[in-house]
């Protein structure tokens, strides 16, 4: 198989550094990796190419880059099914991360946000003499999560950190959901509250905008997104629903399940509340603008037809179950 | 002025356990790696950790007899009984940092076979233990705020009148040199797998400690003794997990027989690793196999059983050879998957040089002997890493650190890697002299050896040496110059290959992994001994050890 890899490069070495494509043709077998390709290039054409790497398997998480611009692991990629314009593969730093050199990116961002969430488990009561009992379902339930090998795949590709670096992000977030989930961690019962305390805070779960793009990027399949719509879940049956996500999230079904359908001028007025006065002019400006752009909702907010049979819906959806 | 009272070098799971424990102690502690911690090799770990728990009716004096056995009666049995008794404490620790280990029926946690013992034993998280103690270590790591030199590459160790009192090293991000003072020094690099090629190694694993230790005057001993596993990869030769065969997978030849039958007849598919790779080995040069391999047949296991336990190495199938293991058997061959031997030390990580200890795969202690049973090695680094951390502690208290000119060791330093930045463009790449000096070892210190081979290999590497004396590196810069890095690896490797090559050679007799077609069977009489390499003046000199011998007689070894 003849390919051509065209690789984003950056040296920062030389006098006014800007990154720049570099193209190199080689030939492969047809089961080669992407992985195979770049070590190719690097071991008999160009030594001058840096990159991480290290296991060849997806365990070790080395090799997060993107490939034909979505992250994704080198080694777990067929060259031959990442072939774009019949024979090229374009291959490119992960996102969001600034660059060092080359495809080698500047993981401290990532560090520091997993540092955040107090990654460790923190049992509130005193250690048993053998082992905790837990159930299989729930270990199994964990690593599912914990089979996270931290490439950063997802924060690469995460359209909230991109335009926010302040936000925890998919791989932090998933990271604390596998303690807040953990019957060892927190209180007697396993609930984590503290963690969630802090999770519901401004830049933490409610700031992400479920793109999906974690969850596409994501090798191993632990569903970063998921994670983040589990801990809302537990933020709220926690009683932590007095953070503006939350009360988003209320508002949002209160609305609907009133009207029918969603009311845009009073969704922001009850997400900040209508007793918040700094809250409420805070969205003035937006006001006004959307006011001369014609964008401006309706004041007046009528039900839709056979409303009735929404709010039934509703209703039925926030009774517990029957069983 | 950097300077630790114990400083690890290594952050797998041996090294972050060592400065774990060190730190407890009370100790100035750091730890050095040339790659980020999650990045090491320990995740490569599939299948689980062994420990004999009493409260599952088990002893460790059972688990001890099977690692005893299974390193063919080469394992030093006072080693073996310490780590086999101290392996339940370790395994609920882990369970208390966090670990996910699967559990039984009743939360307990779960079980598992693996080859050559006779009762399950094996704790593990589905097919990636490894990857799973790891991270947990590194979340106790990052807990412990201890001071953590990450990709840091060390080039060298500074001695004063044999004493190790500091590393060189290279901070690979701005390729500046620093002199880092230490007390103690705990190698916990791992193993050498990347020099033979293939290998199911991570391509970090390149001997670095084993070779820096060596020449600072450290033993290198067992060296002979690289395991085949029995099931690594068609093409890359990637791992397949043991746990594919502990949870009842079949070993099948071309007509669909099992030929475990011929030679293990009571343990089948779960004999020692050292027995099925041979049994492997005879079958496909007999021509018994499919384009060199045979095959692993997990279809009887069922989708559930295999999507809960093993999804990983199904996926790693899926991914690289396009084969699932829910439809279709697997393609597998025995592959270079790990050392046995390494630096020489005591049942406290303890080596010959002054200051310097080694835990897990680069250490030999002797827990494995002629052949590592499966799920004792992560075991081996979390025993070994935290002995060694606790003993560095205690040694470094009452001492002070020995004074060396800092500015001189890194002018040095620096000017040594300058020459080889400055070297010619011309002469073979790295890749080219890594690629040929593998295949040698891998065609003549395999599954089979003899003299005649393992002589080529002797004089292969006279080769390799020249050519590695003038190997060119393409990258001058300083940031990230991994180009520089690997052409101080491929030295380290030279290094490593050679002590293995003579003590091959030197052993003349079958044990364990060292399988000799020109001295087939066991001597007990003349080889009942552990081989051992040190630095010359003028090449490896061989000396012996003799193997401690506790409770258990050596006898013929049957699965």
């Amino acid at each position: 198989m003849d390919v051509t890899v065209r690789i984003r490069r950056y040296d920062p070495e030389v006098e006014n550094p800007e990154s720049y494509w570099q193209e190199y043709p080689v030939t492969m077998d047809d089961s080669a990796t992407v992985l195979d390709a770049l070590i190719k290039i690097r071991e008999e054409q160009d030594g001058t190419l840096s990159l991480r790497c290290s296991c060849r398997s997806s365990i070790c998480g080395s090799c997060a880059m993107r490939i034909n611009g979505h992250a994704g692991l080198a080694c777990k990629t067929q060259a031959s099914s990442a072939l774009t314009d019949g024979n090229t593969i374009v291959i490119e730093p992960a996102g969001v991360m600034p660059v060092v050199k080359d495809l080698v990116v500047d993981f401290s961002l990532f560090w520091d946000k997993i540092r955040e969430v107090v990654p460790y488990l923190q049992p509130q009561g005193d250690e048993p003499e053998a082992e905790y009992i837990a159930s299989n379902e729930s270990m199994l339930h964990l690593s599912s999560v914990t089979a996270c090998i931290m490439c950063g795949s997802c924060v690469s590709d995460c359209t909230v950190m991109e335009v926010d670096p302040t936000f925890l992000g998919p791989a932090a977030l998933a990271k604390a959901y596998r303690f807040t989930a953990d019957p060892r961690d927190g209180d007697e019962k396993g609930v984590s509250q503290e963690r969630l305390e802090q999770l519901v805070e401004p830049t933490g779960m409610w700031d992400c905008t479920r793109c999906g793009e974690c969850v596409s990027a994501c090798p191993k399949g632990v569903d970063p997104m998921g994670r983040i719509m589990a801990l809302r879940d537990q933020a709220m049956e926690s009683g932590l629903n007095n953070s503006n996500g939350a009360r988003h999230a209320e508002a949002f079904v209160d609305i609907v399940g009133h009207s029918g359908s969603l009311n845009e001028a009073l969704l922001p007025v009850k997400t900040v509340g209508i007793t918040n006065i700094p809250g409420l002019m805070s969205f003035l400006p937006v006001g006004l603008r959307a006011l001369t752009h014609g964008k401006m909702p309706p004041l007046i907010h009528p039900n839709i037809e056979n409303v009735q049979n929404v709010r039934k819906l509703v209703k039925k959806l926030e009774d517990p179950p029957l069983d | 002025m950097l300077e630790h009272d114990v400083l690890i070098i290594g952050a797998g799971l041996a090294g972050m356990r060592a400065a774990i424990a060190a730190q407890a102690n009370g100790a100035n502690t750091a730890i050095i790696s040339k790659v980020h911690p999650v990045r090491s090799h320990s995740n490569a770990a599939q299948g689980g950790i062994n420990a004999a728990l009493t409260d599952r009716g088990d002893d460790w004096e059972d688990h001890a007899y099977d690692t005893v056995k299974g390193s063919d009666f080469l394992g030093d049995q006072d080693a073996i009984e310490v780590m086999c008794k101290s392996a339940g404490r370790s395994l609920i620790d882990m369970e208390h940092m966090g670990v996910t280990f699967n559990r039984d029926d009743e939360g307990k946690l779960g079980t598992r076979a693996f080859g050559g013992q006779r009762k399950a034993r094996t704790f593990y998280v589905g097919d990636f233990t490894g990857q799973a103690l790891l991270h947990v270590m590194f979340e106790q790591l990052i807990k412990s705020g201890i001071r953590s030199y990450e990709e840091w590459f060390v080039t060298g160790l500074i001695q004063e009148d044999g004493q190790v009192c500091g590393v060189t090293a290279l901070e690979i991000r701005t390729g500046q040199i620093y002199a880092i003072r230490a007390k103690t020094v705990i190698f916990a690099t791992g193993g050498l797998g990347r020099t033979f090629e293939p290998s199911t190694n991570a391509l970090i694993v390149t001997g670095d400690g084993m070779a820096l230790a060596y020449n600072a005057g450290a033993r290198l001993m067992d060296m002979e003794m690289v395991q085949y596993h029995p099931t690594t990869l068609q093409g890359s030769g990637v791992l397949i997990s043991e746990a594919a065969r502990g949870e009842g997978a079949y070993l099948l030849d071309k007509n669909g027989d099992r030929f475990m039958e011929k030679y293990a007849p009571n343990m089948m598919e779960l004999a020692s690793r050292d027995v099925v790779s041979r049994a492997e080995q005879t079958e496909i040069n007999a021509g018994n196999g499919v384009d060199g391999c045979m095959f692993l047949d997990c279809r009887h296991l069922g989708e559930s059983l295999i999507m809960e336990k093993l999804s990983q190495i199904r996926e790693i199938g899926i991914d690289l050879i396009g084969v699932d293991m829910i439809t279709d058997p697997v393609p597998i061959r025995p592959g270079m998957h790990y050392i046995m031997g390494g630096i020489k030390t005591d049942i406290d990580g303890l080596t010959n040089v002054p200051g310097v200890y080694a835990a897990g795969e680069c250490a030999c202690v002797s827990v494995h002997g002629g052949n590592r049973l499966g799920a004792n090695s992560l075991l081996d680094t979390i025993v070994f890493g935290e002995r060694s951390g606790n003993h560095a502690a205690l040694a470094s208290r009452d001492v002070d650190y020995v004074e060396f000119d800092v500015d001189e060791v890194v002018k040095k330093e620096e000017e040594r890697l300058q020459g080889i930045l400055d070297r010619p463009q011309n002469g073979d790449r790295v890749g080219a002299i890594r690629l040929d000096m593998g295949q040698s070892l891998n065609n003549n210190l395999a599954v089979y050896r003899n003299q005649a081979g393992m002589e080529e290999t002797l004089r292969d590497m006279t080769g390799f040496r020249e050519r590695y004396a003038s190997v060119p590196v393409d990258n001058k810069g300083s940031v990230f110059n991994t180009d520089l890095i690997f052409s101080l690896e491929l030295g380290f490797m030279l290094d490593c290959a050679g002590a293995v090559t003579v003590s091959a050679l030197d052993r003349k007799d079958s044990r364990g992994a060292q399988a000799r077609t020109d001295f087939p069977d066991r001597d007990d009489e003349n080889w009942m001994k552990h081989v051992v390499v040190t630095k010359g003046e003028v090449g490896p000199e061989i000396s012996y050890l003799p193997v401690s011998i506790t409770k258990w007689t050596p006898e013929e070894r049957k699965y």
